[in-house]
């Protein structure tokens, strides 16, 4: 099975697109405009959360599509917000730290410049339905 | 500057990222603030069931809560967000408007601590929700 790869019309919204890698679930580039604008030259919190989850959720899909499938349901998100996101292309990753028969757990980073500076980060409980 | 006129803060209709949502102004009472997030198809996140993404509440409440806190310290001033949870009660029924409730529940010299529910047709049966934190950047740790 392939992994999917169509992003939901939210992603489409905050003008999300994916990197692919090789052997690894794509990364994210979030572009900077008015559609993800919070403050004067700030990205939204709002935006850089839905970021990370969009990163989160294409991880989980990645890894769950290796196993044969299954649907995905939010059970809760904590967002850490660590630097404020500026006038610039936003990156993010996630990693699934563990998917079990029912509950996943994962994280995801958003970075701009370098990726050991991340602006935001977020852990992820989901409940999985295997197919 | 002192005094905060959530009224006339509210006449504003959101730009940014706000705007591009469809956010816009609900209520208020007693030490809550309400935002509504009207259902459009550009905010689904599952095109299999028409549910909302996730990412436009946290937006959303992330706002409301914020709001309360300037209401609270009658002040409008910037803060940053240090945190926020969001636990998803259950999923928002497909086109109905989500409204995001936010109090202040704390405030000390430099934080703010805020909590909320989301719901999408009583307060009673919320479909999130949300606690976090607020530094607030006037503040003289």
């Amino acid at each position: 099975m392939t992994p999917p790869t169509g992003l939901p019309p939210y992603a489409e919204l905050l003008g999300i697109s994916l990197t692919p890698r090789d052997g690894a679930a794509p990364t994210l580039v979030l572009p900077f405009r008015d559609a993800v604008l919070g403050r004067p030259g700030f990205l939204h919190g709002g935006a850089i959360a839905g970021l990370l989850e969009v990163a989160a959720i294409v991880s989980l899909r990645y890894a769950l599509a290796e196993e044969g499938g299954g649907r995905i349901k939010p059970v809760n998100v904590t967002v850490d917000f660590m630097r404020g996101g500026r006038d610039k292309p936003t990156h993010a990753e996630g990693i699934v730290t563990r998917l079990g028969t029912r509950i996943a757990n994962v994280e995801a980073v958003a970075w701009q410049d370098d990726r050991a500076k991340p602006i935001a980060s977020a852990r992820m409980n989901y409940l999985i339905v295997r197919d | 500057m002192s005094g905060f006129n959530i009224d006339a803060f509210m006449a504003h209709r959101f730009g940014g990222h706000a705007g591009a949502l469809g956010i816009v102004y609900h209520g208020r009472g007693d030490g809550w603030v309400e935002l509504a997030l009207p259902y459009t198809d550009a905010l689904i996140g599952d095109p299999d069931s028409g549910v909302l993404a996730s990412g436009p509440i946290i937006a959303l409440m992330d706002m409301a809560t914020s709001i309360a806190v300037w209401v609270a310290r009658d002040r409008f001033a910037p803060q940053a967000t240090l945190d926020l949870r969001v636990d998803y009660l259950r999923p928002a029924v497909p086109g109905r408007t989500v409204i995001g409730r936010g109090e202040c529940l704390r405030l000390t010299r430099s934080i703010a601590f805020v909590r909320g529910i989301a719901y999408d047709e009583t307060p009673d049966d919320p479909l999130a929700h949300v606690a976090g934190t607020f530094m607030l950047m006037d503040a003289n740790a």
